[in-house]
């Protein structure tokens, strides 16, 4: 088979992509100017749903007179924050459970409870430890994400495939060695899946708590506007908002696959 | 005989409490002991760490009032309606994108990425639309608990066996005899951790809620006892609120045969 044969269906594959991908965009575009006409023609009521015109036409003034990219950076330092402490403890966490079995069969369950508790609800108890400042909201992307990063670092070290150890033991490894040259390179990629969960469920605490505690970055931007009653400038901090999670997403699901390739 | 001797020994020389029940019982008596000594240590500032004793009287008192259960019932019925109403939306797009390759390259990039922003900050929005009562918050928890479950749906359907939805063509089912004969049984399980998913989101999106605008409900107690500053209330609702969040978890869990209640 030539490398033309196998190009042919490669384009054919693409091109059945970029139909079905077509008509994803086109429908939402189709939505928004639906809501546009409905709102023009006084169906939906414009003191609710700001026209989809209006919207777009406040993204400049949000952008300039919100500073909004000082507050982006103000949540992304946040939520990296939180993300450094998140790879520190969780992953030294995980490591300590898996190295103390006794203390993983103890604690693994607890912590998998804990994955599954409303933890963000503690938010006003690291008001008060915290203070309305930006570590309450660091503390608690920290904290919320935490149960994650250790799971998956237990599960990535427990999995290692038994060959690969029993080939450290042939060479004689003393435990430090068997860790850092077997175990360690072995389940970095599910460690990234697990630090990769934890960095989403960061972003989305750091943004929730700001908007909450009407402090910081981008959460405290969409507070604000709800509170001036500015429809369209709330609506536009919204989808900026969600622009940011979603870039903040695919950036962290291209490192993790660029960190974790195999050649 | 020999074999029921063995038995009976062995019987007799495993200890009452097992290792690992002896270490959660040290841990768990480690952090009592800790947090006692910290509440009468002057470090921290007052009413921070309160007594256990404080927590313990805050905890019976809460409970013994018909007020936290007036409140609970609340939150549990605009909880228990965004489960029903997320959840079957998101069971119907799931089966629909899941059934449908190109309705999944349409649409499902969109819920995939939009799936995990921070639901909490469409609240304004939904008080505009809902206004502030329960709508706004069954709203909230609604659209936090659609997408777990449509994604994982989606993802269920394709992972269905072949072979059963050939038989089910075979016969010449209807689309609904399909549906309820074939793809529902067969994604039991991804549809019973959607469902877990959404009940855990659902849960955090409407107590947040209240949190923020709301007089009624946890969320509102919650934020009442930060407001008034009584630490020891605020420590004993959270305690119930976990205690109850991972017991209906694991309670849905346990409900689809899923084996543990890791969330991911």
């Amino acid at each position: 088979m030539t490398i033309a044969d196998t190009s042919a269906p490669m384009r054919r594959h693409k091109l059945g992509n970029v139909f079905p991908a077509a008509v994803g965009l086109g429908s939402l575009v189709a939505f928004f100017v639906l809501v546009e006409l409905l709102i023009q023609i006084g169906v939906l009521n414009r003191f609710i749903i700001p026209p989809p015109s209006e919207i777009i036409e406040s993204f400049p003034r949000v952008i300039v007179e919100e500073h909004v990219v000082a507050r982006f950076f103000q949540t992304l330092t946040e939520c990296l924050t939180a993300g450094v402490m998140l790879t520190v403890f969780g992953v030294a966490g995980g490591v300590l459970m898996h190295r103390f079995k006794l203390l993983q069969q103890a604690c693994e369950t607890w912590i998998a409870a804990m994955a599954s508790a409303p933890i963000v609800l503690c938010y006003p108890l690291f008001l008060v430890i915290f203070g309305r400042s930006a570590w309450t909201i660091i503390m608690m992307g920290f904290v919320s994400a935490l149960p994650p990063v250790i799971l998956k670092t237990i599960e990535g070290i427990s999995s290692t495939r038994k060959v690969l150890v029993n080939v450290g033991r042939s060479f004689n490894l003393t435990p430090s060695q068997q860790f850092w040259k077997i175990l360690f390179p072995a389940s970095l990629p599910t460690i990234f899946v697990g630090i990769r969960l934890g960095l989403i469920f960061a972003l989305i605490n750091v943004v929730g708590v700001e908007f909450l505690i009407n402090f910081g970055g981008l959460g405290q931007l969409i507070n604000e506007m709800a509170e001036r009653y500015d429809l369209a400038g709330t609506y536009a901090a919204i989808c900026f908002v969600i622009l940011v999670s979603v870039l903040f997403f695919m950036a962290v699901e291209k490192v993790e696959r660029w960190l974790t390739r195999t050649d | 005989m020999a074999d029921t001797d063995r038995l009976i020994r062995t019987a007799e020389r495993a200890p009452v409490i097992g290792p690992v029940t002896m270490v959660r019982l040290v841990i768990i008596l480690a952090v009592l002991a800790i947090w006692e000594f910290l509440s009468h240590s002057g470090w921290l500032y007052r009413d921070v760490i309160p007594s256990l004793v404080n927590i313990g009287a805050a905890l019976f008192d809460l409970l013994t009032h018909g007020e936290y259960y007036f409140n609970l019932a609340v939150t549990a019925g605009e909880v228990g309606t965004a489960l029903v109403l997320g959840g079957s939306a998101g069971i119907i797009v799931g089966i629909a994108l899941g059934a449908n390759r190109f309705l999944s390259k349409a649409f499902e990039s969109y819920l995939y990425y939009l799936g995990p922003t921070p639901k909490i900050i469409f609240f304004p929005i939904m008080i505009m639309w809902f206004g502030v009562g329960s709508g706004s918050k069954i709203a909230l928890g609604t659209l936090s608990c659609f997408f777990p479950v449509a994604l994982n749906v989606a993802a269920g359907m394709r992972q269905i066996d072949k072979t059963l939805i050939r038989v089910g063509r075979s016969f010449r089912a209807t689309t609904a005899q399909m549906v309820f004969k074939i793809y529902l049984p067969a994604m039991r399980h991804p549809i019973i951790n959607g469902v877990r998913l959404g009940l855990g989101v659902a849960l955090i999106g409407t107590l947040l809620a209240e949190t923020k605008l709301s007089n009624k409900g946890i969320g509102f107690l919650i934020i009442n006892a930060y407001s008034t500053f009584d630490m020891p209330r605020m420590y004993a609702m959270l305690i119930v609120l976990f205690v109850l969040a991972i017991g209906a978890n694991a309670g849905v869990g346990r409900l689809g045969g899923l084996d543990s209640i890791k969330r991911h």
